[in-house]
């Protein structure tokens, strides 16, 4: 008993430790003092101010929001397409070396560090004369993203009856039609969960941005902050906008912990 | 016999492809008596098929008349069910080719053949409901949606599942799941029905009462049934006919009655029905000898003195009480109730072991006597007498083969590298426990009792099998090393 | 029907993926090597690598960077892996909830979470600094320790606890003997989500130490974004790659998808 009191407190304590800062952020995005520690009573007037672009930046904060969400959807959009074909395709590969090769390559992403897949990337579109802009950010975060959702299809691939497909193409169904009508239905949980990956991903990512944007002065979210904090002292706006994300993400990750939880309950059944 | 039911097709006049052979010429050992019966619908010529090195069938050949069921028998491992997957088009065979209705569908794609599959694991569509499972076929079809209610409606009423339409199939038992695959594949009114291991999966009493369905539909459908299974008595229960598989290769067709009474090799023996499996000699025509002694029988048209195999079933053997006149005599070692019978084991006073069943008991330690009748010996032809190898040799005293080095004894007029060919006997091989204190590795693979030793196929690292006697107790699967006495060692050099 | 067939062979639908990752990962790396060898007129040459080990700054950063990597592992693995263990532990927690809470800040964006932590240390009127840094760092890198010791600990058999508890370990031996030796490749996978990243950080330690301590990642960012001094940015790059590959092979292989589960239930 004592036991479990002295590691239930240890586990709130970390929490606390946690959670702490971003607690702290979200009660100062509820008053209009220019630094954190000041408290001025509580207003709304940052995130009136934020939204209807009337103070210094706000508007630029306004585009990047946009920039970045536009950005999310579609290289999640991209990444859940390329990588359930790509999922269906390994998971058939035979032979074991080839097969390896291409999971090994497929977990590069994953392991490099972010800085490395944004040099890296950068690199090639200056090789390629390619400025940067929306498209390049798109494809770098799709290269980072794609190998999520190959994973989480993976797995329900592994778990469909090996001889759905077959069964369908021995009812008269030609593959496309196959794997339209028998391996999607049988996926899709996973391609939902690689999509909502690879937006969060996308959203959270910072590095790779850094060196695809490019300089025609594209901004998300990230480069944003980080060309805030450069210059020194923090626009007090921001508050309202992390606020705003951190209960975006608690939705997000709630959703998907509900339909992962929900998908583990029905394949006990 | 079988050979009117079905046959091996002759050779193909090229190695590679297939003849194109015009449904109306008829087939070699069939002639004029053949012709008029019903035609062959599936025709299986000269198939092989390689994964990666490791060839799963060989040179495989079978026909199949309209209306026949056919089960297609092996352990796992046989290449049963590639047969199965290559017929259904999932797999392409890496020689040979497949004729239906006498022209080659080798290359047509799964969804262009008259044939439909039922899975091992039913393979309904999870996301599905029962209607729209058994419906799949005929909307890819694009059939009018009355005409398919009404198809639904029939296919269901033969599958004993009406009123079942809207259920989801996760909530059908294993039984109803099985009666939907078949419903979803008979709707579409195949050709031929393929059935791989359909009743696997099945508890005991339920897989009794499907396979007195199956026959049944089987009957009123009048569809050819092409059936794969590892259940030996599955097979003697429902086939017209039994292919006998194992390695890769055929071993025997035939109804199963034949299969039964009448099995080729130890094998097929083994594999049907219990059975005690013994070394003997063929004296002459209607006369064997094994367990030290002559018997009488009915086979004829062997070598005198051929080496032989002899099959006695278990429950051909008499039973008796010890009685001085009788020509064997053993003691009782083991007994167990099985139902309907009793299973014993004897060992006779010349130390054989055999099984015996007998609705009579004979309680462990009882002394008894055994009695044989001719009608009951059945005599089988020894594939093999000794191991003939292929190997290098790599120095006068040793020889590459098995994928290890062997030492031999000092050899002369042939010069280092050359290919060999290496004999040695069943008795001369000795296997280790650690697969690093033999010459070469290998893996028990089949396991023969002979009564008084076990007679051992281990297929080495390099694929190749080698028969080993020894009475000590192996797995299958086991690893083990592999040692050659080097004076039993006989080499010739390959021209 | 030849494409037809094409696309029924369902290993083919690789293709499109790996002509994408070739020319997306593999080359992008390629570059990365065929820079770091090249001045800025192109032509081949060693000076980008032998001015990394000659010039002091960008190898005292290198330094100080793994050093401070270092520290933030071992006070990671330190307060993560009781955590992890609690976590795991249904008699002492329910789980479920808990570790999602745990999880939940890793996919707060990075920048977000340092700047939270300033917004901490403005808000106990505490310096920024070394100490703000490695705070932050661990306050940042902390769920990618937890999780995947967390993962490896809930997928060991109980069978194996019990077993050990029935040929008469205490519980502390089946701590030591059992449920540590077992969690070890979490442990490394966990190394591998903080250690390499803490090195190659830019913008945290920017902003927590007001620019004043940097970090590798900081150095090569500096480089490579100006032409002139890209190809030693390459150079940067390649070696901090160097390093990646020597603690991947280090820590043995990590194929076995456990850092690939996306940090989620």
């Amino acid at each position: 008993m004592m036991k479990k009191i002295l590691a239930q407190s240890y586990l709130y304590l970390l929490l606390l430790a946690l959670y702490a800062p971003i607690a702290i952020i979200i009660i100062f995005s509820f008053t209009s003092s220019k630094s954190i520690g000041d408290w001025r009573g509580f207003s709304l007037e940052l995130y009136s101010n934020m939204f209807s672009g009337h103070a210094a930046h706000s508007a630029t904060i306004m585009t990047a929001l946009i920039n970045t969400v536009v950005i999310a959807v579609m290289a999640a959009a991209l990444s859940t397409i390329l990588g359930s074909i790509a999922a269906v395709g390994i998971f058939n590969i035979r032979n074991r070396k080839l097969r390896q090769a291409i999971q090994f390559t497929n977990n590069i992403p994953m392991i490099n560090p972010d800085i490395i897949t944004g040099i890296s990337l950068f690199l090639l579109f200056i090789s390629l004369g390619i400025s940067g802009g929306y498209l390049t950010v798109i494809l770098a975060h799709t290269v980072f993203c794609t190998p999520y959702v190959v994973l989480n299809v993976m797995p329900r691939l592994a778990r469909m009856n090996p001889n759905i497909y077959e069964a369908a193409l021995d009812l008269g169904a030609t593959p496309l039609q196959a794997f339209r009508k028998v391996i999607i239905p049988e996926i899709r949980p996973g391609m939902f969960s690689g999509f909502i990956l690879s937006f969060t991903l996308s959203i959270d990512d910072f590095a790779v941005t850094l060196f695809t944007k490019g300089s025609d002065g594209l901004e998300t979210l990230s480069t944003y902050i980080y060309a805030d904090a450069r210059k020194g002292g923090l626009t007090p706006e921001l508050r309202c906008l992390a606020a705003i994300i951190f209960l975006t993400v608690l939705i997000l990750l709630l959703v998907f912990n509900y339909r992962s939880n929900r998908l583990a309950k029905e394949q006990q059944h | 016999m079988a050979d009117n039911i079905m046959s091996f097709s002759p050779k193909p006049l090229s190695d590679e492809g297939c003849i194109h052979r015009a449904p109306d010429i008829p087939v070699a050992g069939h002639t004029a008596e053949s012709s008029n019966e019903k035609a062959y619908i599936i025709e299986i010529d000269h198939l092989s098929k390689w994964f990666g090195d490791k060839q799963v069938l060989n040179d495989v050949s079978l026909f199949v008349r309209q209306g026949e069921f056919v089960t297609i028998l092996g352990p796992s491992g046989c290449g049963k069910t590639t047969l199965l997957r290559i017929l259904a088009g999932f797999n392409m065979p890496s020689e040979g080719c497949v004729r239906m209705n006498g022209n080659d569908i080798t290359d047509v794609p799964p969804f262009e053949r008259p044939m439909n599959t039922v899975f091992q694991r039913y393979a309904l569509f999870p996301h599905l409901n029962v209607y729209d499972n058994i419906a799949f076929g005929l909307k890819l079809k694009k059939e009018d949606e009355e005409s398919i209610d009404r198809q639904v409606r029939r296919v269901l009423k033969i599958v004993g599942l009406t009123d079942y339409e809207e259920r989801d199939v996760d909530s059908l038992s294993g039984g109803q799941q099985q009666r939907v695959a078949i419903a979803r594949a008979i709707i579409n009114k195949p050709q031929v029905l393929l059935l791989d291991e359909p009743l696997a999966a099945l508890d005991l009493k339920m897989r009794k009462d499907m396979q007195m369905e199956l026959k049944q539909m089987h009957k009123e459908l009048g569809i050819t049934f092409i059936y794969v299974t590892h259940d030996q008595e599955e097979a003697l229960t429902l086939s017209d006919t039994i292919v006998v598989m194992n390695k890769g290769r055929i071993q025997q067709i035939g109804r199963p009655t034949d299969i039964y009474n009448e099995p080729v090799n130890p094998f097929v023996a083994d594999f049907i029905g219990d059975s005690n499996i013994l070394n003997g000699i063929m004296v002459e025509d209607h006369k064997v000898q094994f367990m030290y002694q002559e018997f009488e029988c009915v086979d004829e048209g062997f070598q005198p003195n051929e080496h032989v195999d002899v099959v006695l079933r278990p429950e051909d053997i008499y039973i008796m009480a010890r009685n001085a006149n009788a020509m064997i005599s053993g003691r009782v070692t083991a007994c167990i109730f099985k139902g309907v019978h009793y299973e014993m084991t004897v060992v006779t006073d010349r130390g054989y072991e055999l099984i015996i069943q007998d609705y009579n008991m004979f309680e462990a330690g009882q002394e008894v006597s055994l009695i044989i009748k001719p009608n009951d010996i059945h005599v089988m032809h020894r594939e093999r007498l000794y191991n003939v190898i292929d190997g290098v040799l790599a120095d006068s005293t040793h020889i590459e083969m098995l994928g290890g080095t062997f030492e031999c004894e000092p050899q002369t007029g042939i010069e280092d590298g050359a290919d060999v060919k290496v004999r040695f006997g069943f008795d001369d091989v000795e296997l280790m426990d650690y697969s690093d204190e033999g010459d070469a590795v290998g893996t028990v693979s089949f396991i023969l009792y002979k009564g008084n030793h076990y007679h051992l196929t281990v297929t080495s690292e390099n694929g190749e099998d080698i028969f080993v006697n020894t009475s000590e107790v192996w797995d299958d699967g086991d690893m083990v090393g592999i040692k050659i006495l080097p004076q039993a060692l006989k080499i010739s050099k390959v021209e | 029907m030849n494409i037809q067939k094409f696309i029924a062979k369902r290993s083919n639908w690789t293709i499109l993926y790996a002509l994408f990752l070739a020319f997306f990962v593999v080359l992008p790396l390629i570059l990365i090597g065929i820079y770091a060898f090249r001045n800025t007129e192109g032509s081949f040459t060693l000076q980008n690598i032998t001015k990394f080990f000659t010039q002091s700054e960008a190898l005292n950063t290198f330094v100080y960077s793994v050093g401070i990597a270092l520290i933030t592992t071992v006070i990671c693995i330190l307060l993560g892996y009781p955590a992890a263990y609690i976590l795991s532990n249904s008699e002492l927690t329910k789980g479920g909830t808990l570790i999602l809470l745990f999880i939940l800040p890793m996919w707060i964006n990075v920048l977000m979470r340092s700047l939270a932590t300033v917004a901490l240390f403005d808000f106990l009127h505490l310096k920024l600094g070394e100490g703000a840094l490695i705070f932050g760092l661990c306050y940042d890198f902390l769920p990618f320790m937890i999780y995947p010791i967390y993962n490896t600990i809930r997928k060991i058999d109980k069978s194996y606890i019990e077993a050990a508890q029935d040929l008469g370990a205490t519980n502390m031996q089946v701590f030591t003997k059992v449920l540590w030796p077992l969690s070890v490749p979490g442990i490394i996978s966990g190394i591998m989500m903080v250690f390499l990243p803490t090195i190659s950080t830019f913008a945290i330690s920017e902003i927590l130490t007001l620019n004043n301590k940097r970090l590798f990642g900081s150095i090569i960012q500096d480089n490579i974004m100006m032409s002139d001094t890209m190809n030693y940015g390459a150079a940067l790059s390649l070696i901090m790659l160097a390093i990646i590959a020597i603690t991947s092979f280090a820590t043995g292989n990590q194929d076995d998808g456990e850092l690939n589960q996306g940090g989620l239930i």
